[in-house]
């Protein structure tokens, strides 16, 4: 199974070359772009947009001093990160805040992208900062959305406004910002019917929504695993309905979302949402800093880094931190350390958002049944054999094979990887602490807590 | 007739951006240079054909075109359509194969919002009409509403459904709905999966359980595992056929919302990877608006305008 996704691999690869060169000749730097370019349209970057941002970066990175410098392969990867956040918005962008309540946001975009489900966790998050959210069905068209919004609405406690699918949407929308009026609620999420950018009738139906209620926001829902056409549906309701801001949805797939990514450079609109999820807390603000390092295979530092501050006990990865440097790392530590990596979530994501981690710990598989195993052979262990892994000999791997219901090559394996892991930490440990600032120490902290998998 | 007519239709927004920007590409009178290569290569991958599989294609009718000694551009387009059409065919069977006086199980799959659930709608209400018994397996029991939406196409079009409660397993469902269709003596039992993403390792396993079900329950039956594919997908969409067919054993694809997007391409990049047809398409939102996959129609289509 792929785990990482081909631009961030491609990418690194190609610069992976790069980085390893002394000095930076412009045929390289052509090279590298042709793979950039080949990456970014694998990754569903729309042609134009990726034909512009090759040019930029080419002109930026052969004008530069790159054919002088002493890391020329990193001085193009900053130049191509720098660009792709350009591309992406040089910032982080908050819903709409109307100064007279309510404030309402519209949802909008083609069948299937995730509307209801994207306008669901909005509400649940907004219900989360303290707000009072009205949830408003105006999907008539679809068999049973209005349902599938009242379901959700009543996981989360969240009300839900309808007049059921026989009332025109304008009317139920108007209805429904007016029974927000009554009844306090600070904020309408709209849910519409999916539709065609072509259809004139349903195009026709939002102008008059918005029309009627001028909501504070429009939010385009884009399936982060469109094609080459995302750049055509987002231009034309933009055009139409003048979007304020992109949901990206179905990121926690294994795309790498290009084609959202032209969408915000054809509107002009930020992305505001990532759905990364199911679960109805899984929609998250987009960091374009992020998401650009992200696809660079650099990593997603610091949402990791939020992530692993919310679950992690923090003296526990001291406590880890310095074991590591001193290589005394054992295999009671590696059992702490699956449970607290399992506390924090999916575990692709989370691998993903390691620097480095895409390339060392590519072909490991990331399975939830393999953590179990893995606990399972460590848990067979005597104390002995965890803090002293070298005395596991044969018939001490055949016990443990039994004890856990595992092959002794499982066994085998999970030495070997436990090795190559203590290595690597040792080795991120010292390289992370050799840096300074604020970032160094996160880094370092968040090393200090990564376990391997076999 | 009818058919090809409902296919220009549909086809409408591919024909007129993927096959004019070829006719564009490839006026009358013009020399073959490398140029004219790689315009014809980024055509392709704008219709989002895939790098790959463009470069394969430019490739294949450079070689051809040095062989049969081709001079004129407009020539080449019938050596464009004759690969491509080469490959759509080369899937396998198309349509549904329903087999007589046995039980059919179609088990349809695909990410979510890909069509499934409307799919299913539209393909009950065919086989309803061309005679066959038809139950339905709601067997997506995860998604909110998903049982009341399959629930109501079956209304529509006059089916059984075969259903438990939201949030019950969908092995249970899929169990229930194979000896209810083989004691109600169904022609077809169609079962509505969740939708997945294709690198979710433990839904994937279920899905593939649900498969097994289906083959212990049902040995008898004639078994066929549909991946719905919404044609505005990029790439991915290939991804989704690869892991997809790990988890069940995939028989074809069904093609969706291609009346809506400019892009028919993906399929072409499938089919010359995977090796699957693509059995049926949606081109509407109209209840008969799920056809057969007809290559030749598609590349008629596709290339009309551009066939000087």
């Amino acid at each position: 199974m792929a785990v990482f996704s081909s631009l961030a691999d491609r990418l690194q690869e190609t610069f992976r070359k790069l980085t390893g060169k002394g000095k930076l000749t412009e045929a390289d730097i052509n090279e590298a772009m042709r793979e950039v370019r080949v990456a970014l349209l694998e990754a569903d970057v729309s042609y134009k947009v990726a034909k512009d941002f090759i040019a930029k970066v080419s002109a930026r990175a052969v004008g530069s001093k790159v054919l002088n410098t002493l890391t020329p392969g990193q001085q193009v990867i900053k130049i191509v990160h720098e660009e792709l956040v350009a591309l992406m918005g040089s910032e982080q962008a908050k819903l709409a805040v109307s100064s007279k309540p309510p404030t309402v946001v519209m949802m909008v975009g083609l069948q299937g992208t995730g509307k209801t489900t994207s306008a669901a966790k909005i509400a649940n998050n907004l219900q989360k900062q303290g707000r009072r959210p009205l949830l408003v069905a105006a999907d008539i068209y679809r068999p049973a959305a209005i349902k599938q919004l009242e379901v959700l609405g009543e996981q989360l406690k969240i009300p839900v406004f309808s007049l059921g699918d026989k009332e025109k949407a304008v009317k139920i929308v108007r209805a429904g910002i007016e029974h927000a009026q009554k009844h306090g609620n600070d904020y309408v999420i709209i849910d519409t019917a999916g539709r065609l950018h072509i259809d004139e009738n349903l195009m026709t139906e939002l102008k008059d929504i918005q029309a009627a209620v001028n909501p504070h926001e429009i939010l385009l829902v884009v399936d982060a695993m469109a094609g080459q056409d995302a750049v055509n549906v987002a231009a034309a309701f933009n055009q139409e309905l003048k979007i304020d801001g992109l949901v990206l949805t179905k990121l926690d797939g294994d795309t790498r979302g290009g084609a959202a990514l032209s969408a915000k450079a054809v509107t002009g609109c930020p992305i505001k949402f990532v759905g990364m999820g199911e679960k109805m807390d899984a929609l998250e603000p987009f960091y374009p800093e992020r998401m650009a390092s992200r696809i660079l295979g650099m990593g997603d530092v610091l949402t990791l880094i939020e992530k692993a501050q919310k679950t992690i006990d923090i003296d526990k990865a001291k406590e880890m931190q310095a074991k590591i440097r001193t290589a005394q790392f054992t295999f009671d530590d590696f059992l702490d350390q699956i449970e607290q990596m399992q506390k924090m979530g999916n575990m692709q994501d989370i691998l993903g958002m390691i620097p480095g981690a895409a390339k060392q710990l590519k072909d490991i598989s990331i399975d939830e049944k393999d953590l179990v195993r893995t606990k399972a052979i460590v848990q067979s262990m005597t104390q002995e054999e965890r803090e002293r892994p070298e005395i596991i000999n044969s018939s001490r791997k055949q016990r443990i094979a039994k004890g856990s219901g595992a092959q002794v090559q499982h066994i085998n394996r999970l030495l070997k990887q436990f090795e190559q892991f203590k290595k690597m930490m040792k080795q991120f440990a010292n390289t992370e602490a050799g840096k300074k600032g604020k970032k160094g120490k996160n880094l370092k902290g968040f090393f200090g807590n990564m376990p391997f998998l076999p | 007739m009818g058919l090809l007519n409902k296919l220009r239709q549909g086809l409408g927004k591919t024909k007129s951006n993927l096959s004019e920007r070829i006719q564009n590409v490839l006026t009358l009178g013009r020399k073959i240079d490398e140029s004219l290569y790689e315009e014809l290569e980024e055509v392709l991958i704008l219709g989002d054909v895939g790098v790959e599989t463009s470069l394969a294609l430019v490739e294949k009718l450079r070689s051809r075109a040095k062989e049969e000694k081709i001079k004129e551009a407009d020539q080449l387009m019938g050596l464009l359509k004759e690969e491509i059409a080469v490959i759509l065919a080369s899937g396998g069977e198309r349509g549904l194969q329903i087999e007589p006086n046995k039980l059919n199980i179609i088990l349809v799959v695909g990410v979510n919002g890909a069509g499934k659930t409307t799919t299913i709608g539209k393909m009950s209400y065919n086989l309803k009409n061309s005679g066959y018994k038809v139950l339905l397996a709601a067997a997506d029991t995860f998604r909110a509403a998903a049982i009341e939406q399959l629930g109501i196409w079956g209304e529509r079009v006059g089916v059984d459904m075969i259903a438990q409660q939201a949030g019950s397993d969908p092995g249970a469902v899929v169990f229930d709905a194979c000896s209810a269709a083989i004691s109600r003596k169904a022609d077809v039992l169609i079962v509505d999966t969740a939708g997945r993403l294709q690198n979710k390792a433990n839904l994937m396993a279920e899905l593939n359980k649900i498969n097994k079900i289906i083959e212990r329950e049902a040995p008898e039956a004639n078994i066929q595992v549909l991946l719905v594919l919404d044609a505005s997908t990029g790439q991915n969409a290939i991804s989704q056929a690869r892991l997809f067919s790990q988890a069940a054993p995939l028989s074809g694809l069904v093609l969706t919302k291609l009346d809506g997007t400019a892009k028919g391409g993906v399929i072409i990049g499938i089919i010359n990877e995977m090796g699957l047809p693509v059995k049926l398409i949606g081109v509407g939102e109209g209840i008969d608006d799920l056809k057969d996959f007809v290559p030749e129609d598609f590349v008629q289509v596709l290339f009309e305008e551009a066939n000087i």
